[in-house]
């Protein structure tokens, strides 16, 4: 079951322990001279703020948050230099290849000024321009999956830890249940009928900006098998961390003025349990990247031309010998994607549980 | 501590039913019609409700798993046609029990193939274990060891790029550069132990073993320098070095042992899920083993291949849990089971 979605840190098993001190007061003494009638001014920071400082001050995580926002300008400025014809990745350039018309002619996949990082072996189109629209839609699927993960993993953890009982115990059962199921295995027997099933459903559907309808199917079903297999891990992180805050007095205030279940769930117990489910999402992100990849390798994904990380990589697997450039460069792209994506959600880990150990 | 281990393994029975009826809903009963798939593109109404019936589809999904049941349980013929017993009787396979189904794709019973798969997905699922445990626990500790220096953030660093290559990539790495153009190594191939001896074997399962612990071993590198971390902390560890124990007894018998508990736990469910076949090492090195299987099942609809293996598997994580909670006791004097 290799490519079971796995999150590469773990702090303390499934509970990701991460409480933020409430009253933490710093003496700004830089800034308030101390005068005669001394009153010494204590500036608070919010515990935001202060994790806030404690991401800035770790120069690690600071260049890997840079890192990561070039990477996501990218994702986002590929489509458009797309529509605006600067980027072209499906357009194919023959003329560049060997005269077998398969391997590119010149050193390095055919690295020209045209093309800084060459053509793909088979139709020659620009790799670059197909690697930024790649980051895009791999960013998409990674984020929407994380994004739908985190939504339904909080909503029953929320009512999980909240409710207690006998609704805690059938969540707790639902998640043994998924946890059981071989992710792999069910993409890969559920990938064909799934598809075309949505495809016939969604079929009148447009196209999506670069995608296409077939696209959006596939899409749709990978997004869809991330969410459904994904969201345990959350739910229990977040279960966790509501047992304790619903014992709190401000819940039992709530209470008492007669708040809804509703306004306990979202108004009361979210707001106090987003750090950890933060950290969890930025860690999900990279996680959901290299999932993408590996499901292409089995044939179950969004196809070209639309490229995709995961796409390319499967195509360049058949490439290893004639053209090592076209199968090591997408493959240290995800990499990098994946260690800056991951340094990012260690260091805002550390930022909001200054306890946690380095 | 018997009766314990009596409620869980009624409980995972009874775990394992919920499962295996949900699998078939999700299969037989949901709009996703597999006999499309089966009969082929240009397949009429009429073709299509024939290959139904063939298949057995157009049961209900109750039905086909109560057969299903019956045969885990007391085996099954196929087809189960008494009139077809009387005048063809050798056409009819016997399915002992355990009988997880057959293939037709594949004219075989899928116990079968599951007989004939598992020891390759086994020996894989065993070195890469060995491979991650044993690294992971020792770069662990060593980094635990070393907290904020070099070492330490060498060892995490390079376990998260190891992380960060996908399997596939590292796969095809190994066996197209390494094993293929380099000729570093011979290429590997899946040797049993009754072909080639104990070192045919190992030599066999090298790079694939390879590939699939990078994968874990970043997760337990961090998760045991967490942990030790931590345990270094306790007071137990204080008083262990104040009454003058060496440095290594109050390591590793003091404070990697509390460490192991949550290892242990994620190492027994990782284990299951590998049992079953490692599916895209399998692919990468062409690995006769149950992933594999499950690749060629899912490329022919072969369901009752998918079904088989999915349900199986189940059966390891759903047993490997309980095996863990009872190695929890063996482990963490603290813990009583009840």
């Amino acid at each position: 079951m290799a490519p079971r979605v796995r999150v590469a840190s773990v702090t303390h098993g499934d509970e990701v322990k991460m409480t933020i001190p409430g009253s933490e007061l710093e003496i700004h003494e830089a800034a308030v001279p101390v005068e005669d009638d001394a009153v010494v001014k204590v500036a608070g920071r919010s515990p935001t703020q202060l994790a806030i400082a404690r991401f800035r001050a770790d120069k690690l995580s600071m260049i890997s948050f840079v890192l990561s926002v070039l990477i996501v300008l990218c994702a986002i400025a590929a489509p458009i230099l797309v529509a605006l014809g600067v980027l072209n990745p499906n357009e194919p350039h023959q003329n560049l290849l060997s005269d077998d018309g398969v391997l590119p002619q010149g050193a390095f996949g055919g690295v020209s000024w045209d093309h800084p990082l060459g053509v793909d072996p088979g139709l020659g189109r620009d790799l670059l321009s197909r690697l930024m629209l790649a980051i895009s839609s791999s960013l998409a699927i990674a984020l929407t999956g994380t994004v739908i993960t985190v939504i339904i993993g909080s909503i029953l953890g929320i009512v999980a830890g909240f409710s207690g009982g006998l609704i805690d115990a059938t969540i707790g059962r639902i998640i043994d249940l998924t946890l059981s199921f071989p992710q792999t295995m069910m993409l890969l027997a559920m990938a064909a009928p799934t598809v075309q099933l949505l495809r016939n459903d969604v079929g009148d559907l447009p196209g999506l900006g670069f995608l296409g309808k077939a696209d959006l199917a596939n899409g749709v079903f990978v997004i869809g098998i991330l969410a459904v297999f994904g969201w345990p891990p959350v739910a229990r992180v977040v279960r966790g961390q509501v047992l304790s805050i619903r014992e709190r007095e401000f819940i039992e205030a709530a209470r008492l003025f007669g708040a809804s279940r509703r306004r306990l769930y979202f108004r009361e117990v979210l707001p106090n349990v987003w750090a950890p489910v933060l950290v969890y999402l930025t860690l999900l992100v990279p996680a959901y990247i290299s999932a993408e990849a590996a499901f292409n390798f089995l044939n179950v994904g969004i196809k070209p031309p639309t490229p995709t990380l995961g796409n390319i990589l499967a195509h360049s697997k058949d490439y290893t010998s004639g053209d090592p450039t076209y199968f090591f460069l997408p493959g240290f792209l995800l990499a990098l994607i994946v260690v800056v994506f991951n340094l990012v959600g260690d260091g805002a880990r550390d930022a909001l549980d200054p306890k946690s150990h380095r | 501590m018997l009766a314990y281990v009596i409620r869980r393994v009624f409980a995972g029975v009874i775990m394992l039913i919920v499962m295996s009826i949900v699998t078939f809903a999700l299969f037989f009963a949901s709009p996703i019609d597999q006999e499309s798939f089966i009969c082929g593109k240009n397949c009429s109404a009429a073709q299509k409700k024939e290959t139904a019936a063939a298949m057995g589809y157009d049961d209900s999904f109750i039905n086909q798993w109560s057969d299903f049941a019956k045969g885990v349980v007391a085996g099954r013929d196929f087809p189960d046609d008494p009139k077809l017993r009387e005048t063809a009787p050798q056409t009819i396979v016997r399915c002992e029990a355990p009988c997880l189904g057959y293939s037709r794709e594949r004219g075989d019973t899928v116990t079968n193939l599951i007989k004939d798969t598992f020891p390759v997905s086994f020996s894989l699922a065993v070195a890469a274990f060995v491979l991650w445990m044993a690294g992971g626990i020792l770069f662990g500790v060593l980094a635990a060891l070393k907290k904020g220096m070099l070492i330490d953030r060498g060892v995490v660093g390079l376990s998260l790029i190891g992380f960060a290559f996908p399997t596939f990539f590292v796969g095809l790495l190994l066996y197209k550069f390494v094993a293929i153009q380099w000729g570093l190594t011979e290429i590997p191939r899946y040797t049993s132990i009754a072909e080639g001896g104990i070192g045919g074997w190992l030599s066999g399962l090298t790079l694939p073993a390879i590939t699939l612990c990078l994968f874990f071993m970043a997760a337990y590198v961090r998760m045991t320098r967490s942990y030790v971390i931590e345990s270094f902390q306790e007071d137990y560890v204080r008083t262990a070095r104040a009454k003058g124990l060496p440095e290594r007894t109050v390591t590793f018998k003091h404070a990697l042992r509390a460490a192991l508990t949550p290892i242990v736990t994620m190492a027994g469910l990782d284990f299951a899920g590998l049992m079953g076949g490692a599916i895209i090492t399998e692919s990468v090195f062409n690995y006769p083993g149950m992933g594999k299987l499950a690749v060629l099942a899912s490329t022919d609809f072969d369901l009752p291949t998918t079904v088989g293996l999915v349900i199986l598997l189940a059966g390891f994580v759903i047993a490997a849990n309980i095996v863990v909670d009872l190695l929890y006791a063996v482990i963490d004097p603290r813990v009583r089971l009840g």
